[in-house]
């Protein structure tokens, strides 16, 4: 199975206000997009699993013209209390990097 | 607006990060009716609207006003800044309001000024909350009195009416207390006649300046024009480009939905938008649609939660490098056991962390069992307590063990490098957000309050 940091060219993490955290991955074509971007990996469980999220908060959109993915959750402390170790959030993409993606749909079956 | 448009220079991602004045100078060429960015966000943290203060200096600030408010006086056109000093509460935006009271003096101009205050009294809140009119949004439960009171400011993010008002009025220079991003923008396109939806969305595309360029760091504004059916957007450098990749993908950024944007009074939804290369450097965007809603505002309230005290250290050694893991875990059992001993705290009274920058700190996960030692690391060493002294006692508690913890308890006692004498730093407070609430409003001018004066430069001694 490919990582994360296989079939991406860019992939990054921010704050959206101090309650929501944001990823955004950008995968490398349109044919990584296609076959990446409904990834069974990419679930509510797997940010619950790497960052605590709770599942559901976890919103997950796909954008082909961009052949990118953004997901979100809404945190349950908000930005910068006492253990904060990212102020903006701009370095948890890196968690996401290793994780290896199912592809969406196994060779051999149709896309009905 | 029949075959017009309104063109708006956003000058720089937020006020104070450094304007070009070459670039503004292209944007007024180009036929610009107004400039308009915000000057902060809540992205830094709480600190800035819990104590009303600005991250940038002064002097960055005063100089990107000073450029501005030269440029639009002699073009006269209208200079509009949103969220006034970082937070926009009211101490924030009079910090702003007397810089650029400073620069019209220097300048000799006496333009009319409006302030536009959203900062809120707890009373009327706690009034708005009995009346069922605040409501919280996800993860938050219903909003108690109990988290009013724990901040020490709180502001309602304006929209887009003020703006409007102030415009309607003629005013020169609209300095606003905290606005959503967006609203600062696409107040003067809506107060000129140009339709909602495009708007809004030239704003969001617009609001981190050149961001929304194919090199963001290669400029630092962007020029829009907005017409009925959308919008153009087109870097101030000339030497920088817009693709439709760059800025279709600015709606991404810092937004937890890439479709749509919740704002006061609707929500914009670029479901449909399409983003086409007008020519080699403008890109043209249509589709973008504005659906109204029942009027919201949101709060943001930041309070003063428990103190801290920091000492950092580097250590080299190698002998420590190949068995962090195991150094951090003792040192914290051995620091925590001797605040408890000497200090008679309880373990609920306080908090130590250690954060290993070099080896784990940003994520606090233990690395896999193959990583290679790194070269050195620094340890940063964050006591928490109720009271700064408290919190001070702490790390000096545990100076000692803290300078000479060992891997091997029977040789000789290391030193580790402090980076300071005193070895301990009082941080202050943590700064905590303690809202996430809407409040309802029959009226979208009912919580903020406008003062509109024309400023009078006073003469400023030279020589």
């Amino acid at each position: 199975m490919a990582k994360v940091s296989d079939v991406c060219k860019h992939v990054r993490s921010k704050n959206a206000g101090p309650y929501w955290v944001t990823f955004d991955l950008f995968f490398k074509d349109e044919a990584h997009f296609a076959q990446y971007h409904d990834s069974p990996t990419l679930s509510p469980e797997l940010f619950a699993g790497l960052y605590g999220a709770a599942p559901d908060t976890v919103k997950q959109f796909s954008v082909p013209s961009l052949n990118m993915v953004k997901v979100s959750y809404g945190r349950k402390t908000p930005q910068g209390g006492e253990v904060e170790r990212d102020m903006h959030c701009g370095q948890q993409f890196v968690r996401l990097l290793d994780v290896e993606l199912e592809p969406t749909m196994p060779s051999g079956r149709s896309e009905q | 607006m029949e075959n017009k448009s309104v063109k708006i220079i956003v000058p720089v991602g937020s006020l104070g990060a450094g304007v070009r004045e070459e670039e503004i100078a292209y944007g007024i060429r180009q036929g610009a009716n107004a400039i308009a960015s915000d000057a902060g966000s809540t992205d830094s943290g709480a600190a800035y609207l819990a104590l009303g203060i600005s991250k940038n200096n002064r002097g960055s600030v005063k100089r990107d006003l000073s450029i501005l408010i030269k440029a639009a006086m002699e073009a006269r056109i209208p200079l509009i800044i949103g969220t006034s000093g970082q937070a926009g509460a009211d101490k924030n935006l009079d910090w702003t309001y007397a810089i650029a009271a400073e620069v019209c003096d220097e300048l000799g101009v006496s333009p009319k000024i409006a302030r536009l205050y959203c900062e809120q009294s707890k009373a009327l809140l706690k009034q708005k909350n009995a009346q069922g009119k605040i409501s919280p949004l996800p993860p938050h439960g219903p909003l108690q009195n109990a988290a009013i009171d724990s901040c020490e400011r709180i502001v309602a993010v304006l929209g887009v009416e003020p703006y409007l008002h102030a415009l309607s009025e003629g005013v020169d220079i609209i300095l606003g207390g905290r606005t959503t991003d967006t609203a600062v923008i696409a107040s003067y396109a809506i107060a000129h006649g140009a339709p909602w939806g495009p708007s809004w969305h030239a704003a969001k595309i617009a609001e981190c300046g050149a961001q929304c360029c194919v090199s963001p760091t290669n400029g630092a504004g962007v020029l829009l024009s907005i017409d009925e059916h959308g919008f153009d957007v087109e870097p101030l450098n000339i030497d920088n480009r817009c693709s439709p990749q760059s800025v279709s993908a600015h709606m991404l950024y810092e937004n937890a939905n890439p479709f749509q944007l919740i704002e006061p009074g609707g929500v914009l939804d670029v479901s449909d938008a399409e983003y086409t290369q007008a020519d080699s450097r403008t890109v043209r965007v249509t589709g973008s649609k504005w659906l109204k809603k029942p009027y919201t505002l949101k709060l943001e309230g930041a309070g003063i939660g428990r103190y801290q005290t920091v000492m950092l250290i580097g250590i080299q050694d190698p002998g420590v490098l190949a068995r962090l893991n195991e150094f951090h875990d003792n040192m914290l059992h051995v620091l925590n056991e001797r605040v408890q001993k000497t200090m008679g705290l309880s373990a609920d009274e306080f908090h130590i962390s250690l954060r290993m920058y070099g080896w784990n700190a940003v994520s606090g996960d233990v690395p896999p069992a193959d990583t290679p030692p790194p070269r050195e690391v620094g340890v940063l060493f964050v006591a928490t307590a109720e009271t700064q002294e408290i919190a001070s006692q702490i790390a000096k508690a545990c100076n000692p063990y803290f300078f000479h913890f060992p891997v091997n308890f029977d040789e000789e006692l290391p030193s580790y490098g402090f980076a300071f004498s005193p070895a301990d730093i009082d941080r202050g407070p943590v700064y905590e957000f303690k809202l996430n609430h809407v409040v309802s409003l029959d009226d979208p001018m009912e919580l903020v309050r406008i003062d509109m004066t024309t400023y009078q430069a006073k003469e400023v001694a030279h020589g």
